[in-house]
């Protein structure tokens, strides 16, 4: 147990460690501690056990032949050299595996109207990238060998690369099933009232936002084994993903094997961000592939085609309107939003705009607010989601703030505290209907602006201009909603303690690098007064656990942790109950400590774990009359709508106005995810956010030329930030405890929802002095440079 | 295609295989050898997720032929840590500044610190943030490797 050196001593007297009911802080024996995780010893030594680790008996490879034009007919594909090549036992193209698909290939939460989507291209192909044929071989080696001699003719046709074009675009169209490139559309349109707004507050800004497309990157790539015996009838899957009962529910709606014959197991993950939260196309065609042949079959996607082919974000375009009042009270806002959804989108890509504009007014009290928010086809790779799918809000909303503080000329840090919603206004109903409670975002940002030295920088900043130095400090404040409904609000846990005393727990959920099962083990161990050594973890393998949505919207904290607890609760009433009548004691006088139940006060009297797990399963007649045997739990919890954790991300940067570099000088984090399970971990997925917001303001840009080829298909040209390029983060924590059981709330998305806004606002705050009106990303050298010179 | 006989030692341990003049060294080691514990996130050279130690020296086995390691000492994460189960000092500060999440780019930094605190035991900041940027995390941000890294130096010290 570590005490983190960059956790920032408790900051401002403003800052409560405890809620707003004023109850103590959580802080327990072992939850709210740095406990070291139970997984790192076997990562550590190589010892983990990820997909591509696992070799079945027989188990053929995969490679995908894939399309390298953005838009073209497929005039000719022949095989038959392939086919005949040395190892290769099939080649599979659309004629041979789509007509195997037996049900939607569509995950389980799409749009009601989702576009078309096969198994691999038939007759056109919509991107590069799109899958057209499936070479099954020996090793993969051979398969790639292969793939290069099936020949395939396109006649290509124009594309449609980018997003505004496509809206306008008639004569070009993606789909050629549908009528236009419109995947999905809201709007709330201005009414009189708003109108009236508009046209009399004393400040009304237009502002766009430009999001680049940048992408999830996990540095496990996907992959699935996947394996059909006919004669059993069983199908299981080996998978890279979050969510594994939801790929068995997909297995089996593609398949047509039903779900009790399919067994998904899921073993390490390497990381996921969003991109594995659904069954993709790609994994669909080798589990199709595999049912189809009744052979092991084996894919383990590379790096350029995670690139290229599995899933991109962002790629967004935020036009707001914002009106206030002479002392910048936020009156009324209209935004105007467009995303790129490319060629398959999955998963609700028009439902992140669904997100942008609810959550638009974040921390904000904004009385009026009108929305159209627009989501369109183009020959593109798929969007899906990634970390904080809807963060355009905040960075649309934060940079727009800034503009509007200037132009009223007060500080933006200022115009903030004009509008944030104080603690005695929640619960707070957002324009867009939604209630906001048990949030803190005045407190966060009076703790990020006390830990940066607000004041201190700004005079500072002076004097840096001084000498023809640009710094500038850029804030990003928000709200993090953690959906609770549909299927992501229910989650179960399951609790054996076994013979021995020690305990066993199932989970739905699994883990893909968050640390469940050291969060889990705290909990448990928590309340059953062990040591989390005293708990083992299963998740991932669908045979086992009960059924459960995946990780995803930050749900796991909130919701599994829920879970967790209130089953842990439920085993510690019926342990105490057999210790209570084996001790002759009341239940209400007992408590656990060390595997030991013991009357409060009188140690001698006490029973140990073991004993009441014994006699729980091998004596029932010592039980309490009328007690059913055994010590097993097995509970769901049913989450509220919504849950909201919230922080403010403040860092300051120097620009180098001749290179146009950015140097991070110092990045803070003041976050409130209610109570902490872990700092260690609530702070390395904050900070894993935040270098994933840098890199994408920075560093990271995946370009598509005019024509639809892709040009950053390596780590080479698509750049993630290095150790040697972020800065050291530094933490303050607020916590307010969720209504939820246990006051946990969700982590895993916002630093990459505040960060993005946090640097291009500190970028733009220094090139402020230098005329530099507005700023778009990526903020590569060259581009600011541009903006400079452009200023001049 | 044909296969060529290697020799080398693999953590200590003398081993004889076979393989094509093309396979990768990575591929060598976890397919023929079983070694699974070096990861490859982008078999171009640039992560370093795949990195082992070649007579001592940090590479990318993703980059190598195995015929390449013919007559060299090749060690990878499996043999860093002692055989008793417990960890590398370095392991150990890893674990203790929770320098890891998903696991997946972990042993290749484990690997390359080994040998980067071999040649540099007492590294300034900036050397250690230099020494680890040929390895890519995407979990992280780097905060608790870096905090690993001083650790596992003062430790050595």
């Amino acid at each position: 147990m570590t005490e983190s050196p960059q956790r920032a001593a408790p900051s401002a007297p403003a800052a409560p460690a405890t809620g707003a009911t004023g109850a103590p802080s959580a802080i327990g024996r072992l939850v709210g501690q740095r406990v070291r995780r139970k997984e790192d010893p076997r990562l550590l030594t190589g010892h983990g056990r990820y997909l591509d680790d696992v070799v079945l008996p027989g188990m053929l490879h995969a490679h995908f032949l894939r399309s390298d034009v953005a838009r073209a007919r497929i005039t000719r594909i022949d095989t038959t050299a392939a086919r005949a090549a040395e190892g290769v036992v099939a080649v599979l193209t659309a004629a041979d595996l789509n007509p195997h698909l037996v049900g939607d290939m569509h995950g389980t939460l799409s749009p009601d109207n989702p576009g078309p989507l096969l198994p691999l291209a038939e007759h056109d192909v919509r991107h590069v990238g799109d899958p057209v044929a499936l070479i099954v071989a020996s090793n993969r080696y051979l398969a790639e060998d292969a793939a290069e001699l099936v020949e395939v003719e396109y006649e290509t046709l124009p594309p449609v690369v980018d997003m505004e074009q496509a809206l306008s675009s008639d004569d070009i169209v993606v789909h050629a099933e549908l009528s236009d490139n419109l995947c999905s559309r809201m709007e709330e349109p201005i009414d009189d009232e708003l109108r009236r707004i508009f046209d009399t507050a004393p400040y009304v800004i237009t502002e766009t936002v430009l999001q680049h497309r940048y992408l999830p990157v996990p540095m496990e790539t996907r992959g699935v084994i996947a394996v059909w015996d006919r004669h059993t009838g069983q199908l299981e899957i080996r998978i890279s993903t979050q969510s594994p009962h939801d790929v068995r529910t997909t297995a089996g709606r593609i398949t047509g094997v039903p779900e009790h014959q399919i067994r998904v197991i899921m073993g390490d993950v390497g990381g996921g961000f969003g991109q594995k939260a659904y069954v993709a196309r790609d994994e669909q065609v080798v589990i199709l592939a595999a049912h189809k042949l009744g052979r092991a079959v084996k894919w383990v996607e590379d790096r350029h085609e995670n690139l290229v082919a599995a899933t991109h974000s962002r790629t967004e375009r935020v036009t707001v309107t914002l009106a206030a009042d002479e002392s910048g009270q936020l009156l009324g806002a209209h935004i105007d939003h467009l995303d790129d959804a490319g060629a398959y989108p999955v998963m609700g890509s028009g439902g992140a705009g669904a997100f942008v504009v609810m959550m638009f007014s974040g921390p904000y009290r904004l009385p009026k607010l009108a929305y159209r928010t627009t989501s369109v086809y183009t020959n593109t790779c798929t969007r899906a989601p990634y970390r904080g799918p809807w963060q355009a809000e905040t960075l649309a909303r934060e940079q727009v703030m800034d503009v509007l503080a200037h132009r009223i000329g007060i500080d933006p840090v200022e115009l903030r505290r004009r509008n944030v919603v104080h603690r005695s206004e929640l619960p707070y109903t957002m324009p867009g209907g939604m209630p906001i409670a048990e949030v803190s975002p005045e407190e966060t940002l009076d703790q990020a602006m006390t830990m940066i030295d607000h004041p201190g920088f700004r005079v500072e900043q002076a004097r840096a201009l001084d000498t023809g130095r640009c710094l500038g400090l850029g804030i990003g404040l928000y709200i993090e909603p953690q959906p609770g409904m549909g299927p992501y609000g229910s989650e179960p846990a399951q609790i054996r303690m076994q013979p021995d005393g020690h305990v066993a727990v199932y989970l739905g959920s699994g883990s893909h690098g968050q640390g469940l099962e050291t969060t889990t083990a705290q909990i448990v161990a928590e309340h059953l007064g062990i040591e989390p050594e005293d708990v083992s973890v299963h998740q991932g393998d669908t045979d086992a656990t009960p059924y459960a949505f995946g990780t995803g919207g930050s749900r796991s904290g909130p919701i599994l942790g829920a879970a967790v607890r209130q089953t842990a609760l439920v085993a510690r009433e019926k342990i105490l109950a057999i210790a209570a009548h084996l001790l002759e004691a009341s239940p209400d006088d007992l408590d656990i400590d060390g595997g030991v139940i013991a009357v409060a006060g009188t140690p001698a009297i006490s029973v140990s774990l073991a004993q009441v797990a014994m006699t729980a399963y091998l004596n029932p007649a010592g039980l309490p009359p009328g007690m059913d045997a055994g010590l097993d739990f097995s509970s769901r919890y049913q989450a509220p709508p919504f849950m909201f954790s919230n922080a403010c991300h403040a860092c300051t940067v120097e620009v180098d106005p001749v290179t146009g570099t950015v140097t991070i000088l110092r990045y803070v984090v003041s976050e409130d995810c209610g109570v902490m399970i872990n700092p260690n971990i609530v702070e390395g997925q904050i900070d894993g956010g935040v270098v994933q917001g840098i890199g994408g303001v920075l560093y990271e840009h995946f370009v598509y030329d005019g024509d639809g080829n892709p040009l950053t298909t390596t780590f080479l040209d698509y750049l993630l930030p290095t150790a040697a390029e972020v800065p050291e983060i530094e933490h303050g924590h607020i916590e307010t405890p969720a209504m939820t059981p246990g006051g946990y709330k969700g982590v895993g998305e916002g630093g990459a929802i505040g960060a993005p806004a946090a640097v291009v606002n500190a970028v733009a705050d220094a090139l402020r002095a230098l005329g530099v009106e507005s700023l778009s990303q990526p903020l590569g050298p060259a581009r600011i440079v541009a903006a400079i010179e452009a200023a001049r | 295609m044909d296969e060529i006989d290697i020799r080398l030692s693999v953590n200590g341990e003398p081993v004889h295989g076979r393989a094509e003049a093309r396979k990768t060294l990575a591929d060598f080691l976890r397919e023929d050898g079983g070694l699974t514990g070096t990861h490859l996130a982008c078999e171009h050279g640039v992560c370093g997720a795949c990195t082992v130690l070649l007579d001592g020296e940090a590479v990318r086995s993703c980059l190598l032929f195995a015929v390449q390691a013919e007559g060299s000492e090749v060690t990878t994460v499996e043999g860093l840590s002692p055989p008793d189960g417990t960890l590398s000092p370095v392991q150990e500060a890893f674990w203790e500044n929770h320098g890891l999440q998903c696991g997946f780019c972990t042993p290749g930094f484990v690997v390359s610190v080994t040998a980067f605190l071999r040649r540099n035991p007492d590294p300034t900041d900036e050397e250690i943030r230099e020494g680890l940027s040929g390895n890519l995390c995407r979990c992280t941000g780097y905060q608790g490797i870096v905090r690993a890294v001083r650790a596992a130096a003062r430790a050595s010290a």
